[in-house]
């Protein structure tokens, strides 16, 4: 286990070392200059000269991936010109609020996939797993911002049960304390994912249906309740683990698109306002942030694997 | 996105039911030497995604013969006209034809994606089999790359790009690509590290066939199948991804159409009731989808059913 966790380990902190060159590259490719880009295009040469010996834009290119290595790791992720705010300290504050939305809405999620993809392979090719596999199918062939569009017309322009709008608290607390605005825009993401890991759900069980261990339980009298809950539902949950740990960037994608719709106060909806504005140190802050949550998930999901399934540890 | 479809396949492919395949359990001789179109014919979800494709195919690139609408000039005179004589689908904020711009968005929305599902299919396939034929630090180091790029989530990065630079056709079709090879990259590496072993590439090298004959006449074409399934997932998650890009006002300039750009200027009309500015656009969007869903998922229950047979 431990060589399988260093060797993970070092890989990881390869890729994220990647990141950082990947995001260093991207930041050298805005056309003109950082400097032309912030200052604006009526900037003298002297102000631009100033801008590029401030920020070290004057030095070799390798001096400069190096100070922007130190800075990363030391939280330094930039300065937003048009926000006048360091991009760390936007992140602090923004964070949480996107872990609340994100964060239930995952949680509701598997607390709905996990049974139900167990419901579907226990009765699979009848009316129910049908139905469900349909709708999680439509489900997954919809755009993000479609399905919050139909519900935001359904549910809060149709009938008027929820706000349209997600809260527009600036605090954790202030969103927390909104929570029928919050509906909207859980509800969206819940149904995404419900879909994504609905489908993982009902084919791993499916295979755990199919093994001899299954049958053996059965033979031996077990409820075929027990036989779920004892046998199939832990078998079938890891590759759900793995998925959890993968399925990172298309969760933060659809929780991009969802706080644009509801006007969600989160970092994605400050990556799309930093985008318009052509914020782009913040929009490469955020790009960092991201990068790193999505490789310490999969790092995260492949060191659970190993301790839920010893096969990989030696493998 | 691309990822979570290429999963999708490893994780489902082995455990997919029977039943749901054509196949029977008893395979006569001359059933299992029919070809694999054959095959797919009986698949009535891939038949039936096959044949929307075809039809939005026809709808967007042949409708706009039959269908005259003026889609560049605005006329402020018929704006917001509800469905009727004229316009079946009633016009929009600028007075365009909502049919007629249905039409026109799709054509870019098709070409864009088929286009990305080639580039990053052949692309990926390439750098898979590559990476998973050669083994050791190449392998390795090769894969940290896509690693790397699949670790920054398609959309920011999409987005960056086309606040950076402004969006063109070939232009997206490249940055797509560029996007969505990793997928197929990490699933035909799996593919070519078990096909590697596999006696027919031992007989080739025995036989004296270099590394780039292997890869190229036997590797990937004995993974094709798994390749041609995901380049079928791959159109549909570009359909996604553009038309999210382009409701969140980051794809192409007018006055080029996009359907994800008539949802979000229909959007802010949700609330007068002009329902036909919302619901064809987003309505299109899902069927195209799901359609080529339907074909990836019959290709997999065929493809599941010959290996069976074999």
């Amino acid at each position: 286990m431990i060589g399988y966790t260093v060797r993970r380990l070092g890989q990881a902190v390869i890729v994220l070392l990647g990141l950082t060159v990947l995001v260093f590259a991207l930041e050298h490719m805005i056309p003109g200059s950082l400097a032309r880009a912030i200052l604006g295009s009526r900037a003298s040469p002297g102000a631009i000269a100033a801008f590029d010996r401030v920020n070290g834009l004057d030095r070799s290119v390798v001096s400069q991936y190096w100070t922007f290595l130190s800075h990363v790791l030391h939280g330094n992720l930039g300065y937003s010109y048009r926000l006048n705010q360091s991009v760390d300290s936007l992140v602090v504050h923004e964070l949480p609020n996107d872990l609340i939305l994100v964060g239930i809405a995952l949680l509701l999620a598997l607390g709905i996939a996990i049974p139900l993809g167990i419901c579907q392979a226990a009765r699979r090719n009848r009316a129910f797993d049908h139905l469900t596999t349909g709708v999680s199918f439509l489900l997954y062939s919809m755009p993000s911002y479609w399905l919050g569009l139909l519900l935001v017309a359904g549910l809060a322009i149709g009938v008027h049960v929820f706000p349209p709008e997600a809260p527009q608290a600036t605090s954790p607390a202030g969103v927390l304390a909104d929570p029928r605005a919050l509906v909207l825009p859980v509800i969206t993401l819940t149904l995404v994912n419900i879909a994504l890991f609905g489908r993982y759900m009902r084919s791993a069980a499916v295979d755990t249906l199919a093994q001899d261990y299954v049958r053996v339980a059965r033979a031996k009298g077990l409820p075929e309740r027990a036989v779920l809950t004892r046998h199939v539902l832990r078998n079938s949950l890891m590759p759900v683990v793995t998925l959890l740990g993968l399925s990172l960037p298309a969760v933060l994608t659809t929780g991009l698109v969802v706080e644009y719709v509801f006007n969600f106060p989160g970092l994605g909806l400050t990556y799309f306002n930093a985008a318009v504005n052509a914020d782009y140190p913040l929009e490469l802050g955020i790009t960092v942030i991201v990068g790193i949550a999505t490789v310490l998930g999969s790092l995260l999901a492949d060191l659970a694997y190993a301790v839920l399934d010893p096969r990989v540890r030696y493998g | 996105m691309a990822e979570v479809e290429t999963l999708h396949i490893s994780a489902e492919s082995p455990g997919e039911d029977p039943a749901s395949a054509s196949a029977p359990e008893v395979v006569p001789a001359v059933a299992r030497r029919r070809s694999f179109a054959a095959g797919f014919v009986e698949n009535r979800t891939g038949v039936v995604g096959l044949g929307i494709v075809v039809a939005i195919g026809v709808f967007c690139f042949l409708g706009p013969l039959v269908y005259h609408s003026d889609q560049i000039h605005a006329n402020i005179a018929l704006t917001n006209l509800a469905p009727g004589r004229g316009h079946p689908l009633g016009t929009d904020a600028n007075g365009f034809d909502i049919l007629g711009r249905l039409m026109v968005g799709g054509q870019s929305a098709l070409e864009i994606s088929l286009a990305v599902a080639l580039m990053a299919t052949c692309f990926g396939a390439l750098w898979g089999a590559v990476s998973g034929f050669t083994g050791g630090v190449i392998d390795a180091i090769m894969m940290r790359i896509v690693d790397v790029v699949i670790a920054v989530p398609a959309i920011f990065l999409l987005i960056y790009l086309a606040t950076v630079f402004r969006p063109t056709v070939p232009l997206l079709i490249v940055v797509l690509s560029l996007l969505s090879w990793l997928g197929p990259a990490r699933l035909v590496r799996g593919e070519t590290l078990s096909l590697r072993t596999r006696e027919f590439v031992d007989a080739v090298r025995a036989a004296g066939g270099r590394s780039s004959r292997i890869v190229g006449r036997h590797i990937i074409p004995n993974a094709l199948g798994t390749i041609s399934v995901n380049a079928t997932f791959q159109v549909a998650d570009a359909i996604i991804i553009l038309a999210t890009l382009s409701f969140l006002g980051f794809g192409l300039p007018p006055p080029a159409v996009s359907w994800g750009g008539m949802l979000s200027q229909g959007t802010t009309y949700l609330l007068d009731g002009y329902w036909w500015e919302v619901y064809p656009a987003g309505l299109i969007v899902m069927v195209t989808v799901v359609a080529f869903n339907f074909i990836g998922d019959g290709l997999r229950d065929t493809l599941d059913a010959r290996l069976r047979e074999r």
